[in-house]
């Protein structure tokens, strides 16, 4: 069972803020699904590798040359905040 | 409508009459056009103010020849929102377009809208979407499935000849089951990844959404051929994708999982499923091997639910208020801006699962759950491995039940994660997978017949499509009334 304290530290892992009547549904709906999910440990997998990539592919590199890329203009073109050239963003130590 | 009314061509016969000067492109994209600018079923969350014009001559030869594409949300559309579903993008105009979209747009196809889907992909039921759910076209208290669901709905209720979704579990094969037209998820690294908000990057490929088998054909082989390189997983096609053909099975080897009717399939849809697998056999002259063991196929879900979320937590690390989309106001510090955007950003469904991926690797739990649910993923791709030993393609109901009522799982999310149940262990394997309506089903919806062939076998797999597509006949009308 995923306990409050679980789903704060989690969320504080998760760089994600839960309100105060998030935290009980989150950890009732967390516990349910990895209850389900556990049926997995009923399984021997002792001697089997992990999959990392279905499809077998060797390591095909590109050639390493410069090319243009994202004009700086249309990368902060998106952005909430801009500053000169750059992202702006709220001081750490505010 | 009228027997001329080109929204009755399926999309290659409307290419066809383009191509042959029968039908003006201009007039297909405007009657299309026309009939999403009046849609009631919420399927689209972008639509240009007029008909686009139709491509330059250039792109005549692509075989699309301007047959209008609806695109869901999660791929990016130079200068056009795409916002996967997600308040967290709302607004965001992306600066460069997905290669899927673009390759098809290169063979001529033309941006008709964007497509409403599950917040992210996250959900069967289009319900999670910020910008509120879909309806089923069949019967608008049901949902159209998810998470392709804008997608799957405009298809079927002829407000679109065809679609571009994406499949992470299921999120083509569902709806489209669900809504009663063709659904293919690709081999893994067929179609570059290149411009689709990611959800799971080991998991998401793009497919087609389309009325027949054949469009699927012609839309897949657009977008699929020389490797992208700006997608690292993307490969190189063998061959070309053929339009499909075959009328007979004759030679064709088909396995059925054994226990399927113990596997909690609603009866409408087993009694829908049995007779596809009869007229395979009778009428059609395949081989059916009905004792097909799939051991680990039952604990795919499982897995699954550990290692999309995981994947999920990581890649949607990138939304915190820099660069795109919405910033928080409220918070006071840089952590406090980050966190504040990502609860005020993204919805239940997501924040449950960025919880659940981040748990799933977090120090202390990670060989339990993300290790663990990697080895039984090989354990999947073995018995695929195996089963196509015996048999050519295999073939289940693409999902356990029919269109379900708005409302009716959205509190309890296993409940929702079951909808995926037949589709997730072909994701998990890498492996194409079609789902294609075979019947009708409890309360007159639509039932979907999944499958499934090994990597790369798409050809062959469309082949076996449309033979049983003939042999079915499908009577799609229910959606359009």
């Amino acid at each position: 069972m995923i306990d409050r304290e679980q789903v704060l530290h989690v969320a504080r892992l998760a760089r994600l803020r839960l309100a105060e009547d998030e935290l009980e549904p989150m950890a009732r709906e967390l516990s349910s699904v990895l209850d389900h999910v556990a049926r997995i440990g009923e399984l021997d997998l002792e001697k089997v590798p992990p999959t990392a990539h279905v499809i077998e592919v060797s390591g095909r590199l590109r050639a390493d040359e410069p090319e243009p890329c994202l004009a700086r203009e249309l990368a902060l073109s998106q952005a909430p905040a801009v500053r000169d050239e750059g992202f702006l963003v709220p001081s750490p130590q505010a | 409508m009228s027997a001329t009314d080109p929204i009755e061509l399926s999309a290659a016969g409307a290419a066809r009459a383009i191509a042959a000067g029968e039908l003006a492109a201009g007039e297909l994209i405007a009657a299309y056009h026309a009939r999403a600018a009046r849609d009631r079923l919420n399927c689209f969350t972008w639509l240009p103010d007029a008909p686009p014009p139709p491509p330059p001559p250039a792109s005549a030869g692509g075989g699309l020849g301007g047959v209008p594409l609806a695109v869901k949300d999660l791929f990016c559309t130079e200068g056009v929102p795409s916002q996967s579903g997600s308040k967290i993008l709302e607004g965001y105009l992306p600066p460069y377009t997905a290669t899927a979209v673009r390759r098809l747009q290169d063979a001529g196809a033309v941006l008709l809208g964007k497509t409403n889907q599950d917040e992210f992909a996250m959900g069967s039921s289009n319900e999670n979407s910020a910008y509120g759910p879909v309806l089923n076209p069949w019967d608008p208290t049901r949902v159209p499935g998810g998470s392709s669901g804008g997608s799957a709905a405009a298809v079927a209720a002829g407000l679109a000849p065809w679609a571009l979704g994406t499949d992470t579990g299921g999120s083509i094969r569902q709806p489209a089951a669900l809504c009663g037209i063709v659904g293919l998820k690709p081999t893994y690294g067929a179609v570059s990844r290149y411009g689709m908000i990611a959800f799971a990057s080991s998991l998401d490929q793009a497919g087609p959404l389309t009325r027949d088998v054949t469009d699927a054909a012609l839309l897949l082989r657009a977008m699929v051929g020389e490797r992208d390189r700006r997608d690292a997983t993307s490969l190189d096609f063998p061959g070309e994708i053929e339009l499909p053909s075959a009328e007979s099975l004759q030679g064709v080897r088909l396995g059925v999982p054994a226990g399927l009717a113990d596997a909690g399939v609603e009866p409408g849809v087993l009694t829908a499923f049995e007779r596809a697998v009869a007229l395979a056999e009778g009428e059609l002259k395949a081989t059916v091997n009905a004792e097909i063991e799939l051991p680990h196929a039952p604990y795919g879900l499982a897995a699954y639910y550990i290692l999309a979320p995981a994947e999920a937590s990581s890649n949607l690390a990138r939304f915190d208020g820099v660069r795109y989309g919405l910033r928080a106001e409220d918070g006071d510090d840089l952590l406090g801006m980050y966190t504040s955007t990502r609860h005020d950003g993204f919805g239940a469904e997501v924040k449950r699962r960025i919880m659940l991926g981040t748990y799933a690797l977090s120090s202390g739990y990670y060989d339990a759950y993300y290790g663990r649910a990697q080895r039984v993923r090989t354990k999947i791709v073995e018995d695929f491995r195996a089963a196509f030993q015996k048999v050519d393609f295999i073939l289940t109901p693409t999902t356990p039940g029919v269109a379900f009522e708005l409302g009716e799982k959205t509190s309890d999310p296993w409940a929702m994660y079951l909808s995926d149940y037949f589709t997730v262990p072909m994701s998990l394997a890498g492996i194409p997978a079609i789902s294609i309506p075979c019947g009708l089903g409890e309360g007159g919806l639509p039932v979907g017949l999944q499958i499934c062939g090994p990597a790369f076998s798409e050809s062959r797999l469309l082949d076996v499509a449309h033979a049983l597509e003939k042999s079915l006949r499908f009577d799609a009308s229910g959606a359009r009334s």
